[in-house]
């Protein structure tokens, strides 16, 4: 059942709605990313929830001009138009008052979302209400979609992806070198407008699939998995594009085999899986990585200078230096050095003494400025420019 | 002379260390993986003025932080007239860098210079007029009496800066350590948090500042200790402020460091 | 309105809301101060696992381990943000979004597998609550106040919602110094040695038990509202940091009353017969407040 549901085994429509999932993935990664780069990632979280009231007064008016409340097109609609007041209301509230745009977003998405609740439940008292189906909106539902509705999730969400290709020059370079953006002539503000819209198109897109609760997700979890695996900006929205694809599409696959639960927690969970698997075991940034990472340079940090105090006839305080001297063979339990020992620390301090005078001489600029009191110098030094220095060691200097 | 350097310190002994106000052993701390100050010794001489000086990115203010337990280093160890840090923080008053600080803060000033009493006070202490009184006299020394029901993002950066001194004042500490206290500050400012400094010097407190001006050293401290990611040279501004000194601590930036328009503002 | 049925059917429910408001709204201007408003969105969707672990793990609706459920998730939501935000170098938003979000999506497919059908645990209870539905059957009248055997009957949820708010009210009013100092200069608060981090976190799980407790009265929306509608309403009224609490105590307890008082009998006025969410009432006239504070608070601006 599983296998039939990822390779499409599982009849037009929901064939239609998986791939128009992966699409929106696409589409949301890709514009998620810009948003991500341009450190606002939580106002799609304020969009997404303002969405609400908008479906419902859009469900309203279409019953009361005698229509089908749930006509997808007309809910789209009111959610497009009221998760544009709620954005206003962000940009208005930073500009306009001391508000953080973190206040801003909590308060516009808290209260919109409350205003649709009240909606909701006056929505629930009309006759036509009861099976208005409206939740389906909050956590995504796609099984039993009409094939109407099919069509044109899954032919919005290519016109999207389309859109966000089309966008994507200005869009890389307002995220990722504002001022040059300007200098070449492109607005911000405008950029920054286009890349809101691109994102309330996707949000609007995704109500159905992912819900207004959970598109967020869709759109930064991709980013943010896809900075882990690369330092490389351009790379950074091809991979969350990649990210968000397959997390569409696996996720709605999987919908389709467990039609009573909501699509968009699985969709979610899966883009999850493979954030989860990045944060972990990623070889740059990853969890593993970083710890291994920094446990040893803080030996070796420590090592380097137990040896420069043996070196200097000083005692070791501290107990981590002298447990990993010991464990190397170059003290003695009672803090002596063993003739390895000495040797090492003769030869800690002979770098460090060339290191010195690298580092005072101006002629060694480039060589000083990877200083790191690690490094030996002879990974940074030449043979002959080690003689040079070897031959000021023991030329008088005037210190103090 | 061999190694000069690197053994200055080693000249030093137990026992001045344990006598200083602030003795920092082997301090090293980094921000991923290459280290903003590494294995720095500091020994700072009780009763004294020391700046400590460097170039843009030296780590002087990391070097602060770290002996202050505001930040975790790596390694190192640093104690106060021999004891650790964390019993002795009654007599340490810290002023940290003006833009590290939430200036839209809903407080007023005398509510700021009243922290600086937070170890008398304790959590639930009342504040009684005698605490309010010795927060109006710190006020006083700052020249700022005029503004003590201000909110504190009205005021100027120089005036800020001297609020800030105003609480270091309210602990009543052995030991102020400072933050580049001049940086953004108007002459009129950086003249009278000198004049406080050395009467507290000249009370027998010891004061540590991060300096940015080179001009000014010899005129407002007594030691001086050069640090670019490892301590240059440290001593008594005479012996340690050199040309020659100067020019390892910054190497070729220093004719920048002197052309720095904040430099010569003092 | 003001006779025996409105001490039975809306007495509880007004005195609960404000407690929630309240509750909420407190720890919520630290959180706007310290520019973790957002936090406050975060724990009240994570707030979901949680108790649905506890559900899980114990078989009951009981108090104690959803506490100890959402206050464990809370907890672990932002120790990960915080793992996300520094091994990454990911901003807080962005690393508190992909956690909050996939909280909650676990939180909602455990639920949708699990048999709660003979308990009161489902999504759209967590997200809008039911406060009409806390009321006293056992009042007969304002004297039912002062009968012991009536007030025994009181919705469970009142007193245990005045419990969260002693405990929230209590931790500012001891840690009231501590908690400013570390918002407005962590740097000096830290060479005092205090320890802002655990701080910091004992703020979060104060909200976290705000929030749970809230939670299974309300719903998680009125929560996020109050977290943060009344606190930023008081910045904009005041530069005093006892004063601005003060005022946004007074918001809360406000949008409770006047929420309440509107859903439940504003359908009324003008016609209907049935009322509307007050959850969701209750957190648009906070929004109200907060708009009027933002078009008209003497504060309301920065000053540079």
């Amino acid at each position: 059942m599983w296998a039939d549901a990822l390779l499409l085994q599982l009849g037009y429509n929901a064939t239609l709605v998986t791939l128009g999932a992966a699409l929106l993935g696409m589409a949301a990664g890709v514009a998620g990313t810009f948003l991500f780069l341009r450190k606002r990632a939580l106002v799609s979280d304020a969009i997404s929830h303002a969405t609400l009231p908008g479906v419902g007064l859009a469900f309203v008016v279409m019953v009361a001009l005698g229509g089908d409340g749930r006509a997808l097109p007309g809910l789209l609609l009111g959610a497009a138009l009221s998760a544009a007041l709620g954005l206003l209301c962000v940009q208005w509230l930073t500009a306009r008052t001391r508000l953080g745009e973190d206040a801003a977003i909590g308060a516009v998405l808290s209260v919109f979302f409350g205003l649709g609740v009240v909606i909701l439940t006056v929505i629930q008292t009309m006759n036509t209400g009861r099976q208005a189906g409206l939740e389906g909106f909050l956590l995504g539902s796609t099984a039993g979609m009409l094939r109407g509705d099919a069509i044109l999730l899954a032919a919005s969400a290519a016109l999207v992806l389309a859109l966000v290709v089309l966008l994507r020059r200005p869009l890389t370079l307002a995220a990722f070198d504002p001022g040059y953006a300007q200098a070449t002539g492109w607005s911000l503000a405008r950029v920054d407008l286009a890349m809101m819209g691109v994102v309330l198109v996707v949000t609007v897109v995704g109500l159905k699939v992912v819900g207004l609760i959970l598109i967020v997700a869709l759109l930064i979890v991709p980013a943010v998995t896809a900075r882990f695996w690369t330092e490389r900006a351009d790379r950074v929205v091809w991979i969350a594009g990649a990210v968000g694809g397959v997390s569409g599409y696996v996720g709605a696959a999987l919908s389709a085999v467990a039609p009573a639960l909501p699509t968009g927690p699985i969709i979610v969970l899966v883009g999850f899986g493979l954030f989860l698997a990045s944060l972990l075991f990623s070889p740059g940034r990853g969890v593993l990585a970083s710890v291994l990472m920094h446990r040893r340079y803080q030996r070796r940090v420590h090592m380097r200078q137990g040896l420069l105090a043996l070196a200097q006839g000083q005692p070791i305080f501290e107990a981590l230096t002298r447990r990993l001297l010991h464990r190397a063979g170059l003290i003695l339990p009672d803090g002596v050095a063993t003739a390895e020992g000495q040797a090492a620390a003769a030869k800690a301090l002979l770098d460090e003494t060339r290191w010195s005078i690298v580092r005072r001489d101006q002629s060694f600029a480039v060589a000083a400025s990877r200083y790191d009191g690690l490094t030996p110098i002879e990974d940074v030094l030449t043979q002959d420019q080690l003689r040079a220095v070897d031959a000021r060691i023991d030329a008088p200097q005037v210190v103090a | 002379m061999t190694l000069a350097l690197v053994q200055d310190d080693a000249k030093l002994t137990e026992a001045a260390r344990m006598a200083s106000p602030l003795a920092v052993r082997g301090l090293t701390v980094s921000y991923g993986q290459t280290p903003a100050i590494f294995s720095v010794d500091v020994t700072v001489r009780a009763g004294a003025m020391t700046a400590i000086v460097g170039p843009n990115g030296a780590g002087k203010s990391t070097l602060l932080k770290a002996a202050l337990g505001v930040i975790t280093p790596l390694a190192g160890t640093v104690a106060m007239l021999g004891q650790p840090l964390d019993r002795m923080r009654d007599r340490i008053a810290y002023v940290p860098q003006r833009a590290s600080v939430d200036w839209d803060f809903p407080t007023r000033v005398i509510d700021v210079v009243l922290m600086g009493m937070y170890r008398q006070l304790g959590l639930l202490g009342r504040v009684r007029a005698t605490h309010r009184a010795q927060a109006m006299a710190c006020l006083d020394r700052v020249g700022m009496t005029d503004f003590a029901t201000r909110q504190i993002g009205q005021l100027s950066g120089g005036q800020q800066q001297r609020v800030f001194l105003a609480r270091a004042l309210a602990q009543e500490a052995d030991l102020y350590v400072l933050d580049e206290p001049f940086a953004g500050v108007d002459a009129a400012t950086e003249k009278a948090i000198i004049a406080v400094l050395k009467s507290l010097r000249d009370a027998g407190r010891t004061v540590v500042a991060v300096h940015h001006d080179l001009a000014t050293v010899p005129d407002y401290f007594d030691d001086v200790v050069l640090l670019n990611t490892q301590v240059v040279a440290a001593g008594p501004v005479a012996h340690v402020f050199t040309e020659d000194n100067l020019q390892a601590t910054y190497g070729g930036r220093l004719t920048t460091a002197r052309a720095d328009p904040e430099s010569v503002a003092g | 309105m003001m006779g025996a049925e409105f001490v039975a059917l809306s007495l509880p429910p007004i005195l609960i809301g404000i407690c929630v408001a309240v509750a909420c709204a407190l720890p919520g201007n630290f959180l706007l101060l310290r520019r973790q408003a957002l936090i406050g969105d975060a724990i009240s969707h994570v707030v979901l696992p949680g108790i649905v672990v506890a559900f899980l793990v114990t078989g009951a609706v009981a108090t104690g381990p959803m506490l100890i459920g959402a206050a464990g998730a809370a907890i672990a939501a932002v120790v990960v943000i915080d793992v996300i935000r520094r091994l990454g170098r990911i901003e807080s938003g962005a690393a508190m979004g992909v956690v909050f979000t996939a909280m909650f999506a676990a939180g909602v497919l455990l639920l949708e597998r699990s048999d709660t059908s003979n308990v009161h645990l489902d999504v759209e209870h967590a997200l809008f609550g039911n406060l009409e539905s806390l009321i006293w059957l056992d009042a007969t009248g304002w004297a039912s106040l002062l009968d012991p055997a009536a007030l025994a009957g009181l919705p469970v949820e009142l007193p245990r919602m005045a419990l969260a708010l002693l405990v929230v009210a209590l931790f500012l009013f001891v840690f009231w110094r501590p908690l400013a100092m570390s918002t407005f200069d962590e740097g000096f608060a830290r060479g005092m040695g205090l320890r802002t981090g655990p701080l910091g976190l004992a703020l979060v799980v104060v909200s976290a038990i705000a929030a749970v407790a809230a939670f299974d009265a309300v719903g998680s929306i009125i929560v996020i509202a109050m977290f943060i509608c009344p606190a930023a309403a008081a910045r904009m009224m005041t530069n005093r940091l006892g004063r601005q609490v003060a005022w946004s105590a007074g918001f809360a307890a406000l949008s409770a009353i006047v929420g309440y008082v509107l859903a439940g009998y504003g359908p009324l006025w003008v016609g209907a017969s049935a009322s509307v969410s007050a959850a969701g009432m209750i957190a648009t006239v906070s929004g109200l407040i907060l708009a009027l504070a933002a078009i008209a608070g003497p504060h309301r601006k920065a000053v540079q």
